[in-house]
């Protein structure tokens, strides 16, 4: 089994010298790193006011944090993702993998109750939370690929349904809990990029730094894996290890975004395939690096848009899901048509 | 939708009816002569009344489950508190239940029939965010504006929301009978996001959730009758049940047979977009209902409209109603709504049918 066609580059690598290519690709790297410095840097300093500003620079220095872990988080996660599930309209988002996150939440709080939850520290808690939901999720996951690997369609609605099955799963076990326990649940599920808390901020960025850490030597073997599970397989790569490890990085770096700044859909999918359209080649170690770039950007530039520009007349997360929605149907139209 | 009819009967735990036809209907043959339509007209009768009066059990039933207790014979006296408890709450609620639970079933089963996809329906095409998105304008235009505008509003959105979709999906060929679903989904998660956008600017917020998760909580007397309009619908639809049939065989095949094309698809599609969009207005979506109920149906009636219309209707019903009594039995005193325990129901059976459906795509 030869690489699908959804997994071909819209410029063709195979067509362009191999020196020029190298050549493209490590400028637009460098382009897009220069952009994410410089929205950091706008989204730092730009429109300070005459409001007290170390109180602002200490606010929006953790605001970035976390826009800066989540974009490069899902950015990095996304990409292997995809091509662990061999299609670029997978995400973990669009698998239902936050929703999934949701759900772990809500049976920890349903499961020990509120008094248990408060007294544990924010990050015991968030470890926890990180290993059932890894587990979970892993064992999830990867029995839905054994299912029907071969099955995109299958495979992307399965993923859509569990992760509206969940959001029903949390509402309905939200509602079996005393009032207490909600209050409990809500504080631990509302998160936004206005509101973050500063010790969680560096436990989830210390883990997103050691997933991504613990993804990068698996990169070389998933250049290998996006050939098809057939040919890496012949070609001497352990797939099925290989896979469960991925999986295993995939669902801590979407936890550690997830329990951040609630969940966020169509984030990775669309700087995934910024990234593969921007970047003509197959290289993950390039390919995850601009993802995570494109995360960054798109993560910073989209809240100093809608906090500075739009005023909070509205959130990154609707408008993330317009712009992800309308492109996530144009990608299936042209999919299911070719 | 070709696959109901030999297929071996699942959670038949009415009669056993096919599983007696498929043994040989040993006690029918001497009247029948051996006519295997008649049989099955038989069957299929007596399969709808068993359905009823299961259906009309339930129903009873339901009556006397809630905070306040009732008994029977406290429909005697017009002054308790259990009569009162009935008549303003009990009965509408349950009236309300049967139609929303049957429109949306009915509305399902049309579209998938006329649509050729057995994957369409209110939830899976756009219709029911739609509405949702009609209601929400209405309110902003008109402030707290009466019913009959916000239905004039969700059913002209669902419809054209529904519209776009159907068109949408006529003009692209899909090689895949899954991406049908897929599209929908999405199509309304679209819509959806312009909903939510327009309601984070306007303070609207709250209000989606009303309509977004459906619950009969708030039905009460001289609150629900509205949807009686759904009826309606329903009548239409049985009248024109076998030129729906005709036009699931396809658009070549219902010409050769007189039948326009167009305009009956364009009329199936129409009533199934207003009464979900009724439904939405007065008691909220409940998810997945107009897909998973048509689908089990046909798993064991077959796919003949005429005969399974009012056995889906049926289905509908009692699935709402046994989704609404767990919601309020499961957390006594208090009550679930029943979008969210319809919505974790029908991921389960979704996800089932999807993976059945991929299993047996060679037959």
């Amino acid at each position: 089994m030869t690489a699908p066609s959804i997994m071909a580059a819209p410029v063709s690598p195979a067509e362009a010298p191999a020196e020029p290519r190298r050549q493209t690709v490590r400028r637009r790297l460098a382009l897009l790193a220069l952009a994410a410095v410089v929205l950091v840097l706008a989204y730092q300093f730009a429109f300070v006011g005459d409001a007290d500003a170390g109180y602002v620079m200490g606010l929006r220095l953790r605001q970035l944090g976390a826009l800066v872990v989540v974009g490069a988080a899902t950015g990095f996660a996304t990409v292997l993702f995809q091509t662990i599930a061999n299609s670029r309209i997978l995400t973990p988002g669009v698998m239902g993998f936050d929703a999934l996150f949701v759900f772990v939440q809500t049976i920890f709080v349903a499961v020990f109750g509120s008094a248990i939850v408060v007294d544990v520290d924010v990050r015991t808690r968030f470890l926890i939370d990180l290993v059932v939901m890894s587990a979970f999720g892993t064992v999830l996951f990867r029995w839905i690929f054994r299912r029907s690997s071969r099955d995109l369609f299958v495979l992307v609605l399965i993923g859509i349904v569990l992760g509206s099955l969940f959001t029903s799963l949390s509402l309905l076990s939200s509602r079996l809990l005393s009032p207490d326990d909600f209050l409990t649940l809500q504080d631990l599920t509302f998160a936004s990029f206005n509101t973050v808390d500063r010790h969680l901020l560096v436990l989830t960025a210390v883990i997103t730094v050691a997933a991504i850490s613990a993804g990068i030597p698996l990169l070389r073997r998933l250049d290998v894996v996006a050939l098809g599970r057939d040919s890496a397989v012949t070609l001497g790569v352990d797939y099925h290890r290989v896979v469960t490890a991925t999986l295993l990085v995939v669902t801590v770096l979407v936890a550690v975004s997830t329990a951040l700044v609630g969940p966020l859909t169509f984030v990775g999918l669309i700087v995934a395939n910024l990234a593969r359209r921007v970047l003509p080649t197959y290289r993950h170690s390039v390919l995850v690096t601009g993802a995570a770039l494109w995360g960054i950007a798109f993560t910073v530039g989209g809240q100093f848009l809608v906090a500075r520009v739009l005023d909070f007349s509205t959130t990154l997360t609707v408008c993330v899901n317009l712009v992800g929605g309308v492109y996530y149907v144009w990608l299936l139209l042209r999919e299911a048509t070719s | 939708m070709s696959v109901g009819g030999g297929r071996q009967p699942i959670a038949d735990r009415v009669v056993d009816p096919i599983g007696a036809r498929s043994r040989g209907p040993a006690t029918d043959r001497d009247d029948d002569r051996c006519d295997p339509e008649a049989a099955r007209r038989r069957t299929a009768r007596r399969r709808l009344v068993v359905a009823a009066v299961v259906l009309a059990v339930g129903s009873f039933l339901s009556l006397f489950v809630g905070v306040i207790s009732v008994a029977p014979w406290s429909i005697l006296d017009q002054d308790s508190d259990a009569y009162r408890a009935l008549v303003i709450s009990r009965i509408p609620r349950l009236l309300a239940l049967l139609l929303a639970g049957s429109s949306l079933a009915v509305a399902g089963v049309i579209m998938q029939q006329v649509m050729r996809n057995r994957f369409v329906s209110p939830s899976t095409a756009g219709t029911t965010e739609s509405a949702v998105l009609g209601i929400v304008l209405a309110t902003l235009w008109f402030g707290g504006s009466s019913l009959t505008v916000r239905m004039l509003f969700a059913i002209a959105t669902a419809l054209v929301g529904t519209f776009v979709f159907v068109h949408l999906l006529r003009r692209v060929r899909l090689a895949d009978i899954i991406v049908v679903p897929l599209l929908g989904l999405m199509f309304g998660a679209v819509i959806t996001a312009v909903t939510v956008f327009i309601a984070y600017r306007y303070d609207l917020l709250q209000l989606i959730e009303i309509w977004t998760t459906g619950s009969f909580s708030r039905v009460l007397q001289g609150r629900y009758e509205p949807l009686y309009l759904v009826l309606l619908g329903a009548v239409v639809a049985y009248v024109f049940a076998d030129r729906f049939t005709v036009v699931g065989m396809g658009e070549r095949f219902a010409t050769n047979l007189g039948v326009n094309h167009a305009r009956i698809l364009n009329l199936g599609i129409g009533i199934a977009a207003v009464n979900t969009a009724i439904v939405v207005v007065v008691v909220g979506a409940v998810p997945f209902l107009g897909l998973i109920v048509p689908n089990v149906v046909a798993l064991w009636a077959g796919d003949n409209l005429r005969r399974t219309l009012p056995i889906t209707a049926l289905a509908g019903a009692a699935f709402v109603l046994a989704c609404d009594v767990v919601g309020r039995v499961i957390r006594h005193p208090y009550e679930i709504p029943v979008g969210t325990v319809a919505g974790v129901i029908g991921g389960v059976v979704f996800i089932v049918l999807i993976l059945r459906a991929r299993t047996d795509r060679i037959g």
